[in-house]
């Protein structure tokens, strides 16, 4: 099918043109990361004067990236394991009970994910400053401020993928495990859950890449101690220089973990956008 | 299955749905629906700097704030209408483009071929990529001496003789746009090729045992099928890109140039910058109205016309 010279002309033509356009700036992150510090402060080059791994030791010392990397991964794990959690729960309320205020939960919970971030920004940081002071909880300036605001971020859209994914679980399964004596939690742990395992997958890397790539409310919420990468990352532009092989060589560094994440999930991915879809 | 249940504990099931949903909804209620109250009220009150530790204190502004924001004869309210005009325009041009891509490169990796899911893998790179380090990258290669763009245009292809400014001056605006469309070209292709997956292939073939071309095809059977998927895909891109602060910020720092003034990067600086948190929740707010304005005229339309079909 399709096969005809012309489709064959275009194709080329497409993964061409695209794939420069994607494969130039990751070429550019790789090499400035392998280049000395002259090389990225003068004319640009292509290929390094001379190839030297120093960005991937000195990234370390030029800012405590060490300690943005702990921060980021704490936060991102911590909002990952919990957003995950509460998802299931009230995805599984979403698919499988018809209660009162259902359809208002629904609506509600999708559209706040349409709205922008700066329009919570400011009250947040307002209401967070406002509970340090009467209750004392500290949430701005601390890795706990940030795990409740990027754990509820990715909570609309992990809801609404795995409510999809267990509406596609026959409802006999269910009853099946019922009628075998569990209540409907034990429903939900040993017959829907692990049939929705790859949705379940999915949503996690989907909260973890929120968590770890948020720049706007890290801009705000983070003081030095609980700085994350997203962040921390500007620090190596000081007022005399600019470390661009560092910064390449730690942008390089902080992906990689996401990246492969997203790639090997990639198809569950698809499928749960199908199946929010047909919904 | 709630029937089961019921039969037996009739007040644990009634109940049961309500304890599952009350962890997101208190979340959503302290991080998303609770400050977006707070924010109107703030819209209405005079909330400087004075007043950030002791809110309650502040006094009542009532329509002050937004009278300061739409009013285009003085500096604020200027600032936020040219700020509008360059966030549609960065908005459209972003969302056309990404989706032009997003499809072009769906159809392409349709037919089977020899490399095609390492072709799909890189091509979802850009969007796997923690934002900030994309746009980093960009910035790096935007720089006006050292970076990667000019040498390309100047030193290699000798478009022009002096080396332009990207990220200061005129030029802003078409490079937010490149960032922008490289970050996001990829997630129109994700939705788009999920969509194709779902059309059965034998439509294709009888179409092409009656004689319709690649092109006739994508009009006739691609594009349709394709329009659920796409009526979502638009308006997702279109909200993402209007309220879009990751390009600008780290593009251009705090100091950006008035090209590439999108909307939230104002607010943003015009309520931090002087700590004026009221009349930056006024803008805020009238964001918000115009965005619910948006989706709710395109859900009608759009909504209208499939029902017509």
């Amino acid at each position: 099918m399709r096969d005809t010279g012309g489709f064959k002309v275009y194709r080329a033509v497409v993964l061409t043109v695209l794939g420069l356009f994607v494969l130039v700036p990751l070429y550019v992150m790789v090499t400035s990361s392998l280049k000395p510090l002259s090389d990225v402060q003068g004319a640009f080059t292509w290929w390094p004067s001379n190839l030297t791994l120093d960005p991937f030791v000195d990234m370390w010392k030029t800012v405590p990236l060490a300690r943005y990397f702990v921060n980021s991964t704490i936060v991102s794990v911590v909002a990952t394991v919990f957003s995950v959690a509460i998802a299931i729960l009230a995805a599984f309320a979403v698919s499988r009970f018809r209660f009162r205020g259902r359809t208002v939960f629904t609506t509600t919970v999708l559209s706040t994910q349409m709205f922008p971030g700066v329009l919570f920004l400011l009250p947040l940081f307002l209401i967070f400053v406002n509970i340090n002071n009467s209750l004392g909880l500290q949430l701005v300036g601390t890795r706990l401020g940030l795990i409740i605001t990027y754990l509820t971020f990715s909570l609309p859209f992990s809801i609404w993928m795995l409510a999809g994914y267990f509406d596609s679980i026959p409802r006999e399964l269910d009853e099946a495990a019922l009628v075998d004596g569990c209540g409907p939690m034990g429903a939900l742990a040993r017959v829907v859950l692990p049939a929705a395992r790859p949705g379940v997958i999915a949503v996690a890397i989907y909260s973890f890449m929120t968590a770890w790539g948020e720049v706007l409310f890290a801009s705000v919420m983070t003081t030095e101690a609980n700085r994350t990468l997203s962040v921390g990352l500007r620090q190596y532009s000081t007022q005399t220089n600019v470390y661009w092989n560092q910064i390449m060589a730690a942008a390089l560094v902080v992906s990689i973990p996401v990246v492969i994440g997203f790639l090997l999930a990639q198809r569950h991915f698809v499928a749960g956008m199908t199946a929010g879809a047909v919904k | 299955m709630t029937r089961a249940t019921t039969q037996r504990r009739p007040g644990l099931s009634r109940r049961l749905p309500y304890l599952l949903l009350a962890p997101a909804v208190l979340l959503e209620l302290l991080i998303h629906i609770v400050p977006m109250l707070v924010g109107i009220w703030m819209s209405f009150v005079k909330l400087t700097k004075f007043f950030i530790a002791n809110w309650s204190a502040a006094p009542w502004a009532g329509f002050g704030n937004y009278r300061l924001a739409v009013d285009v004869d003085n500096a604020v309210g200027a600032g936020l209408l040219k700020s509008f005009g360059v966030t549609i325009a960065f908005s459209l041009i972003t969302l056309a483009i990404s989706w032009g891509l997003g499809m072009a490169a769906a159809v392409a990796l349709q037919p089977p071929f020899r490399g095609r899911s390492v072709v799909r893998t890189l091509f979802l790179v850009p969007y796997a990529l923690p934002a900030y380090a994309g746009i980093l990258t960009w910035n790096f290669m935007l720089q006006r001496d050292t970076g990667a763009v000019n040498h390309v245009l100047v030193d290699n292809l000798g478009l022009t003789s002096d080396r332009p400014f990207w990220l200061i001056g005129g030029n802003a605006l078409a490079s937010l746009i490149t960032v922008a469309v490289w970050k996001l070209w990829p997630f129109a292709f994700l939705t788009l090729m999920a969509g194709l997956q779902s059309i059965p292939r034998d439509i294709y073939e009888a179409a092409s045992v009656d004689g319709a071309g690649s092109i006739r095809q994508w009009r006739n059977i691609t594009l349709p099928s394709l329009r659920p998927v796409n009526l979502v895909l638009v308006l997702v891109l279109f909200l993402w890109t209007f309220s879009d602060f990751n390009t600008p910020y780290v593009l251009f720092g705090t100091g950006q140039p008035p090209a590439g003034d999108l909307i939230t990067f104002h607010i943003y600086n015009a309520s931090f910058l002087t700590w004026n948190f009221g009349s930056g929740a006024a803008m805020s707010v009238l964001l918000l109205i115009f965005l619910m304005i948006v989706t709710g005229a395109y859900l009608l339309i759009t909504g209208r016309r499939s029902r017509r079909a």
